[in-house]
């Protein structure tokens, strides 16, 4: 038993480690920042919904709808001016605003369904931003239904599909300036969601991908003892470093073509069965905003690398580097849930600080962004990324040429500091 | 000139010191052989003069030029051969020996430098296999061979006949031999005492991180009434 229990402590002990727990409490913490997000939508799916209701019918039927609408949603304009009203609720909270055109009543009592109007205020196009808009599905609902009871207790002669079903919806969707007539906020954050699940899958496989290549070449490169060789052959350090980084980058842009060929695949099956043409609405993207996401993926990529690089100097053999490509696995995870649900611009500041920081996040918004004529953040996220690309390499050079390559070691002095790469860098950049 | 200067190096990892201030020199074409037990601090010294680890305090200089400031130039003229090193295993044995060449091209003809490489090596139709196919008798050879292809001006030798056998050993004695006469310096360590009375014209004895004894192995012999460089060394560590 005493033998057993040894080989126990010792399996636990092995299996137990820091870098084994590590990925399993970052999971723990964003399934919970995925349920406190949902939660959030759920709270505003109870509360009552804000609109702007205009009566434009007076008859007794749109009187009968207009109560019923107003004993259940907080009004804030009500009025018989639509450009009035929507000047209002555009600078609301309010989710929409209701019209009951002139023609409704007549047109119930002569056997045709009333056109309720809806304005949708879409705020932005992710799914997060078009399901608390459902709410006003069930007010609609409940119109029809006080509808049907007055005219079931009516001596008018309807028939039973009217009485049943009394009222038809016309969609507006005001969203980001453009007035989409015809379609309700949806179908356009389901088009969207359709259309920017796959350029955020893709990210994420190649950088997890091309990231692991880089450290497990360096894993590979101690484990196997080459790496010593390597660096007293005549030949920089920066080049050394410059060499894995572009070499491991072309692999990663030959994964990602192969990539976008399915997903070009995709898109082409996805545009056949679409309900909605997105470009009948000027959402499409021009050679310069392919080019623009182009250069954004570039850069995400060999930050990813760059990144992977620093990671891959700590690394000491390849069992370890699998460890290694954690970190960036979940850098890169993170914004492809949040973009898959969510528009960066209706994000809270703090998600859109977060999602901005990450490197990896630019390429994901950038199609949305392009697409919405938002240039001016692809810009910034380029930037950014050359930025941020530019300082990994600095680091990675820089520890190139540390004792630290080859012990994955820090000297106990630069442990003991906070930020230990920083101090030795620090160190470095004062003896110079 | 001599052909290695080290002055006062000393060593550190945090707060650990591996090498304690010490000084010598390697004449140009001597083999020069540094010898201690485990964990003396002679694997730290070679790597250091390799440009491979930074150099905490002291001096060094390989054939006059600093290692630190000058230490692309020092790279040219060295070539360093650690005691477990690899190959890439994708590779065969003739792409590697390619693969390094191209580095020195600027030096010396690459092709004339696989030539030799591939003589050095003596795997024979085998030099065309993957290297991860090869024995460890058989890498290390390749090894070898690619440490004194480039005609090094010097050969930094960490355990060169480490697991070979003894008819191995013995060729790869000869070819270092003939690399020197052509003109190649020589620091080398070894824990056979054997190999080193053969094989060095001055020996320096490392212990602790400190250099308790240098001189050429009959010197030594006779300081300390010893038949051989085992009994020198056990006499001197201990």
């Amino acid at each position: 038993m005493s033998s057993t229990s040894g080989i126990i402590k010792k399996e636990v002990k092995e299996l137990l480690t820091p870098a084994a727990l590590i990925p399993i409490i970052i999971m723990a913490v964003m399934f919970g920042m995925i349920g406190n997000f949902i939660g959030q939508v759920n709270v505003t799916l109870a509360e009552e919904p804000v609109i702007g209701l205009i009566d434009q019918d007076n008859s007794s039927l749109s009187q009968i709808a207009i109560a019923n609408i107003s004993e259940n949603a907080e009004v804030i304009y009500n009025g018989t001016s639509v450009e009035e009203g929507l000047s209002t609720v555009e600078d609301s909270t309010a989710m929409a605003m209701i019209v009951i055109p002139e023609g409704f009543g007549s047109d119930i009592l002569s056997n045709k369904s009333g056109t309720i109007e809806i304005y949708w205020m879409m705020k932005g196009a992710g799914l997060t931003d078009s399901i608390p808009l459902t709410t006003l599905g069930f007010l609609i609902t409940n119109v029809d239904q006080t509808i049907s009871t007055s005219l079931m207790g009516s001596n008018f002669s309807i028939s039973p599909e009217v009485i049943l079903k009394p009222t038809k919806i016309s969609d507006t969707t005001m969203l980001k300036g453009r007035e989409m007539t015809g379609i309700s906020p949806m179908t356009i954050s389901t088009v969207m969601q359709s259309q920017s699940t796959m350029v955020p899958l893709i990210i994420v496989m190649v950088v997890i991908m091309a990231g692991s290549m880089v450290i497990t070449s360096m894993g590979s490169e101690k484990e196997n003892k080459t790496l010593e060789t390597l660096l007293t052959l005549p030949i920089s350090r920066t080049s050394i470093v410059f060499g894995k980084l572009i070499g491991a980058a072309i692999v990663g842009l030959i994964m990602a073509v192969l990539y976008m060929i399915g997903l070009g695949y995709y898109m082409t099956s996805f545009s056949s069965s679409s309900s909605i043409d997105l470009a009948a609405y000027g959402l499409t993207l021009d050679a310069v905003d392919f080019i623009l996401i182009g250069i954004s993926l570039f850069l995400a990529l060999f930050a990813a690398l760059a990144l992977c690089m620093i990671l891959g100097i700590f690394t000491k053999n390849y069992k370890a580097s699998q460890m290694m490509t954690m970190p960036v696995t979940f850098l890169a995870l993170i914004p492809m849930f949040i973009t898959m649900f969510s528009d960066f611009e209706t994000l809270p500041a703090a998600g859109q600080v977060l999602i901005f920081a990450i490197p990896f996040s630019h390429p994901m918004i950038a199609m949305q962004s392009l697409m919405f004529g938002n240039t001016g953040l692809v810009l910034a996220g380029i930037a950014y990324e050359a930025l941020f690309c530019i300082v990994a390499m600095f680091i990675a050079v820089t520890l190139f040429k540390k004792d630290i390559l080859l012990t994955g070691k820090i000297k106990s002095a630069e442990r003991r500091s906070a930020f230990p790469i920083a101090s030795m860098i620090a160190g470095m950049l004062r003896k110079r | 000139m001599h052909a290695v200067e080290v002055t006062n190096l000393v060593k550190a990892f945090g707060s650990f010191q591996a090498v304690k201030g010490i000084s010598f020199t390697v004449n140009e074409g001597e083999v020069f052989g540094l010898i201690g037990p485990n964990g003396a601090g002679k694997t730290t010294t070679l790597r250091v003069l390799s440009t491979l680890i930074e150099v905490t305090s002291g001096n060094v200089k390989i054939f006059g030029q600093d290692i630190v400031k000058d230490s692309s130039e020092v790279r040219k003229g060295i070539s360093y051969l650690p005691e477990d090193a690899g190959a890439y295993k994708n590779m065969t044995g003739r792409e590697y020996l390619k693969f390094i060449a191209q580095f020195f091209q600027d030096i010396k003809d690459s092709k004339s430098m696989v030539e030799k490489g591939v003589a050095i090596a003596q795997l024979g139709e085998r030099i065309d296999d993957k290297v991860d196919t090869y024995s460890k008798g058989m890498a290390r050879k390749l090894l070898v061979a690619r440490a004194l292809m480039i005609d090094p001006k010097l050969a930094i030798l960490d355990e060169p006949t480490s697991g070979l056998d003894v008819l191995n050993a013995q060729e790869i004695r000869r070819v270092v031999k003939k690399t020197v006469s052509e003109g190649t310096t020589v620091l080398l360590s070894s824990h056979n005492m054997l190999e080193v009375e053969f094989m060095c014209d001055r020996i320096a004895l490392i212990n602790d991180g400190k250099i308790v004894e240098t001189g050429t192995p009959s010197e030594l012999k006779r300081k300390y009434e010893s038949s051989n460089i085992e009994e020198v060394f056990v006499r001197v560590v201990s």
